[in-house]
């Protein structure tokens, strides 16, 4: 029809009469429907597309869009003690956590929130570096333990503040502190690498935390639990109308440990201002009752993120609180290998009775390898050497029975092993021996060597656990295992390798050690018919050309104090292993053990030591960390610099990569004297942790005044 | 005649097919407006019959007015808008901002919107007095060119692009029905073609294409201008068939959807009464329209012819681009739902093209009596 039109045009150009406009309007005016009705039909279809064909898939949109679907975060199973005393428990409270995703305003959000929950400029700086180290949809924690009034004021302006969580919540709690810092570990927010390794939104639900190290992180799954939910009817600006429906959080299972956790806080807080652990076995199944290292950092305070104050009070304190120096300190056993040397010699068949005459030093080669004790021990047998530590008799009887069979003994003594228990990381520590020295160096084992190793100097290193379960193999004769989780089938521990006879003879020197003429005499037991055995060992840690390694040197040049010990010794139950960080001399280790030893038979008496000792030291553990950190605080408010992403975490898990101390081949130079040698000075009142006086001669060539 | 026999005769002639259904529409509208309102008759709802009976009576008033008042009229009409939009122009020029409206104090006057009407009737009239053999020249295109470039550009410069172009589009039907030749109009379509490519990528700046692709795939910028469409697909979507029930919309009651009572109505009312609402509200659009190009075809007189169906195009303009733009088939331009959506100015521009309608109808009825056809 319009085409008829459009040939005939030309020749009608004048004939184009109304009527033809008329046709000409009918004509079109019926397109112009026909576009119209089509339209209709268009809008028809696409309806019918939309609402019928499609209703399933946009009734699910509106559903997502309508109900809000929040996780609840399941409350963390405790950690209990052998006698089910929660170690780390929840406590209830109101809490505020902010999602830097929907805030809009940040400098006026945290303004308000810093008004209304009275938040320091030192919490404020760390939580805009929070906000600025996420990506935007993990929660940040602004505060815990919120007080009723605060959350109440914070809740009614909630709708000027898009992105801030208030809630009612569970914070984790560590009734102990610092006590417990090491062994538990602590719980945090997650991070981005472990939300890229387990895409749960479980993760970024505000008020969620992990574990991030130590049983806290190893349990994480029993811990854990199943997450509640809410549903919640939502207007597009997140404002609840009505709650749809709950499901209650199911709690995460609880970890019980071997640990004795009235014993754990009690060795923590013996610690005192030195830095240094202690480790305590049942000797029954080899259960740990205590793995104490102090100084630490409060695990409750590290839940809500580490700030910079309190990152850089811990990172500057030479005493390293991040490091757990039960399982990743490593040492210089020092004298306290002279039990197991002995051991190695008894099995090689040296007589225990035979003696060495000991003047002060012994000639090897052509160096002189000097004894802590340069006025000498006069003829010494097994038992004088090991109760007077008599460094001349092991370096005599050891070049006998040369290296291999001392790092044997060693090995078969749990020194230079990891052991399967449930924590992030441990070290091996070094036992050394000539192939060791050929794999490691490349060089051939000298005779120095083994004089070095008998003393447990040179490269012999050790951690405080494998200290313990060296003693607990000794006081046991069994092979015990170190056992952690108190639910772990317990290994029936195997008979030692080792003749009863022999470790007779070495418990009996041990013995005479603290209650005989011994090292240690200060050691003993204020108890009735309760005798402690154990065995000192003062660890140099730098070769000093200079001199001694007491309370004279600066602190990092003192030398490590070590304590072996256990009790009672006729029917021994408990084996324990202190060790003092540069505490300059074994004298600072055992005063710890012993009170540590008496705690496990009269808590009362061994309590009113420690009142005594925290008075003095200004508090207990935790008290005196939270008076450092206000300090800090006061000094550096907000402007302390900020941790590197990742540095606080590896700082605390790192084990493995700890540097190695240096070998200190020490003999040759002076030896520092052993526990407290009748030579000693009277200990300076009123701290028992007393500075032994070194003897002042270096060595044989350099002659010194001799006592 | 006296009042007795007159009111029931006139009465009896009006066209009761077309009041009916759209009195209807309206009420379901107002019901709509009730929901959306959280179950309230304030704001809207209320307001939105009140406003509709009073736009009623006008329209039969207008209905009323002779051929030759209206033909008289449409210069003057049309000059009064222009100098209106210019005095709005100015107003926002010197109030420092862009102003669509007019205050008379009573009432909001937004002239760009009875433009829409006026451009039709002033282009009738002048298509009316040209002599049939003119529609082949170019002068036939040369006054209408002015009388739509002037009201289109001093709209474009509110800026309202969704009026201007309903005010194009009112235009060109009555010129493609005024029988201008065809090859006009596919050269333009052709040009168009071409151009609007060319446009897009050297004119446009890139806030505005991104407007464009944003239209193309909604989902692309979800939180952006996309936002309004996918909420209101979900809504119509979510309706299902009969809908989720009165009063029980999730999207416009928690404000997910943008707009519920205004530009987005429509959704508003898909989701709780589903496809069979919307298919009502097609329905007596249809019939509307159906009635709207019936009294064109019989109007006496091109005049009166170019007008009805101009007329019934600018409500079919509407209509079309609320719900192509609603189901997600046009980019979101403010244009609102004839006798549904919420707001006085474009419920007055409606009536008065139903008013004038009518008014046709009643002409043709009058001269079917005997008179011959003019023109």
């Amino acid at each position: 029809m319009l085409f008829k039109l459009k040939r005939r045009g030309p020749r009608l150009v004048q004939r184009v009469s109304s009527g033809e406009l008329r046709n000409r309007f009918d004509r079109r005016s019926f397109v112009l429907g026909s576009v119209q009705g089509g339209i209709g039909v268009l809008l028809a279809v696409r309806m019918g597309y939309l609402a019928v064909a499609e209703n399933e898939k946009y009734n699910l949109a509106s559903e997502s869009n309508r109900v809000d679907l929040t996780l609840i975060p399941p409350r963390r199973g405790w950690i209990l003690d052998r006698n089910n005393i929660p170690m780390a428990s929840n406590r209830a409270d109101f809490r505020v956590d902010l999602v830097p995703e929907r805030v809009i305003d940040k400098e006026r959000t945290l303004a308000t929130l810093g008004e209304i929950l009275e938040l320091t400029p030192a919490a404020i700086t760390d939580l805009r570096d929070k906000l600025d180290g996420t990506r935007g949809f993990r929660p940040v924690e602004v505060a815990t333990g919120v007080g009723w009034e605060q959350f109440a004021a914070l809740s009614v302006r909630l709708p000027d503040l898009p992105g801030v969580v208030p809630q009612r919540g569970f914070t984790r709690n560590y009734p102990t502190g610092p006590s417990v810092g090491h062994l538990l570990g602590y719980v945090g927010t997650v991070s981005a690498e472990e939300y890229e390794e387990e895409k749960n939104p479980l993760l970024i639900t505000p008020g969620f935390k992990i574990g991030k190290d130590g049983v806290e992180k190893y349990f994480e799954k029993d811990l854990r639990g199943q997450p509640g939910a809410r549903r919640a009817e939502v207007t597009a600006s997140g404002k609840i109308v009505r709650d749809l429906e709950t499901r209650e959080d199911v709690q995460g299972d609880p970890v019980k440990l071997t640990i004795n956790a009235k014993l754990q806080d009690y060795a923590a807080r013996r610690i005192g201002l030195e830095s240094g652990s202690v480790v305590v076995m049942d000797l029954e199944q080899g259960d740990l009752l205590c793995m104490a290292s102090m100084p630490s950092f409060d695990p409750n305070s590290f839940s809500d993120g580490i700030g910079r104050v309190e990152w850089k009070m811990l990172s500057e304190d030479d005493h390293v609180p991040l490091r757990n120096k039960v399982l990743s300190g490593l040492y210089p056993p020092g004298s306290t290998v002279k039990p197991f040397v002995s051991l190695a010699l008894l099995h090689a068949g040296i007589d225990p009775d035979e003696t060495v005459f000991c003047g002060g030093g012994l000639r090897v080669g052509n160096r002189v390898f000097g004894c802590w004790n340069r006025r000498g021990h006069g003829t010494t047998n097994m038992a004088k050497g090991i109760y007077q530590s008599c460094d001349v008799y092991f370096y005599a009887m050891a070049q006998r029975v040369g290296m291999q069979v001392i790092s044997d003994m060693a090995r078969k003594l749990g020194l230079g092993y990891k052991y399967p228990l449930p924590v992030a990381s441990q070290s091996y520590g070094t036992v050394p021996d000539p192939a060791w020295k050929e794999r490691k160096y490349g060089q051939e084992w000298q005779t120095y060597d083994t004089v070095n190793a008998t003393i447990g100097q040179g490269y012999f290193l050790v951690n405080p656990l494998q200290q313990a379960v060296m003693a607990s193999r000794i006081a046991s004769g069994k092979r015990l295992q170190p056992r952690l989780l108190m639910t772990a089938r317990a290994r029936p521990a195997p008979k030692l390798d080792v003749p009863d006879e022999h470790l007779e003879i070495v418990r009996h020197a041990m013995w005479e050690v603290v209650n005989g003429a011994g090292t240690a005499g200060r050691a003993r037991l204020p108890l009735d018919g309760i005798e402690l055995s154990g065995k000192t060992g003062t660890a140099q840690v730098v070769s000093l050309a200079y001199g001694k390694g007491g309370k004279g040197v600066p602190w990092k040049y003192r030398d490590h104090g070590h304590f072996i010990c256990f009790a009672p010794y006729d029917n021994p139950k408990y084996a324990c292993a202190v060790a003092i960080e540069h505490g300059a001399g074994s004298s600072s280790a055992y005063p710890v053990a012993r009170d540590v030893m008496t705690y496990l038979f009269d808590p009362v008496k061994a309590l009113e030591v420690l009142h005594r000792y925290e008075e003095e030291w200004g508090g207990t553990a935790q008290e005196r960390l939270a008076r450092k950190y206000r300090s800090y605080e006061a000094a550096y408010g907000g402007g302390a610099p900020k941790p590197e992403s990742g540095e606080i975490e590896n700082a605390v898990a790192r084990s493995e990569n700890a540097p190695a101390p240096q070998p200190v081949n020490n003999a040759e130079e002076q030896r520092p004297a052993e526990g407290d040698a009748p030579a000693a000075d009277p200990a300076p009142s009123p701290t028992p942790t007393a500075s032994p006086t070194p003897s002042p001669s270096p060595t044989f060539n350099r002659p010194g005044p001799r006592r | 005649m006296n009042m007795l026999t007159t009111l029931p005769t006139t009465l009896g002639r009006q066209p009761w097919g077309v009041i009916v259904p759209l009195t209807a529409l309206v009420c379901f509208g107002a019901a709509v407006l009730y929901s959306a309102a959280g179950g309230h008759w304030m704001p809207w709802s209320a307001l939105h019959v009140v406003r509709y009976l009073v736009f009623l009576i006008m329209a039969m008033v207008i209905a009323r007015f002779s051929r030759d008042f209206v033909k008289m009229m449409a210069l003057p009409i049309y000059v009064m808008l222009v100098l209106l939009l210019m005095a709005v122009e100015a107003l926002g020029f010197v109030g420092g901002g862009s102003q669509r409206w007019l205050n008379l104090g009573f009432m909001t006057l937004q002239p760009s919107e009875l433009m829409k009407p006026g451009i039709v009737i002033i282009l009738a009239r002048f298509y009316d007095m040209l002599p049939p053999g003119a529609t082949r020249e170019f002068r036939s295109l040369l006054v209408p060119g002015f009388l739509i470039g002037l009201p289109t550009g001093l709209v474009l410069m509110q800026p309202d692009l969704g009026t201007s172009l309903a005010i194009v589009f009112g235009a060109v039907v009555v010129m493609f029905l005024a029988g201008l030749p065809l090859i006009w109009f596919i050269g333009a379509g052709v040009a168009g073609a071409i151009a609007v490519p060319i446009l897009f990528f050297v004119a446009l700046h890139d806030y505005q294409r991104q407007r464009v692709f944003t239209f193309l795939d909604p989902e692309s910028d979800p939180l952006g201008t996309g936002y309004h469409i996918t909420q209101s697909k979900i809504a119509i979507g979510s309706g299902g068939m009969f809908g989720k029930g009165f009063g029980n919309g999730t999207q416009s009651h928690l404000n997910y959807l943008p707009e519920p009572h205004t530009d987005f109505v429509f959704a508003t009312m898909a989701e709780e009464w589903g496809m069979m609402g919307g298919l009502f509200v097609l329905f007596v659009f249809g019939l509307l329209l159906r009635y709207g190009l019936r009294v064109a075809r019989d109007a006496p007189g091109r005049f009166s012819r170019l007008m009805a169906a101009g007329l019934t195009a600018t409500i079919f303009f509407y209509a079309a681009v609320n719900l192509m733009m609603v189901m997600g088939l046009a980019p979101v331009v403010g244009i609102p739902l004839p006798f549904m959506s919420h707001g006085g100015s474009s419920m007055m521009t409606i009536m008065i093209c139903v008013g004038l309608i009518m008014a046709v109808d009643r002409w043709g009825k009058r001269d079917m009596r005997g008179s011959f056809e003019d023109s």
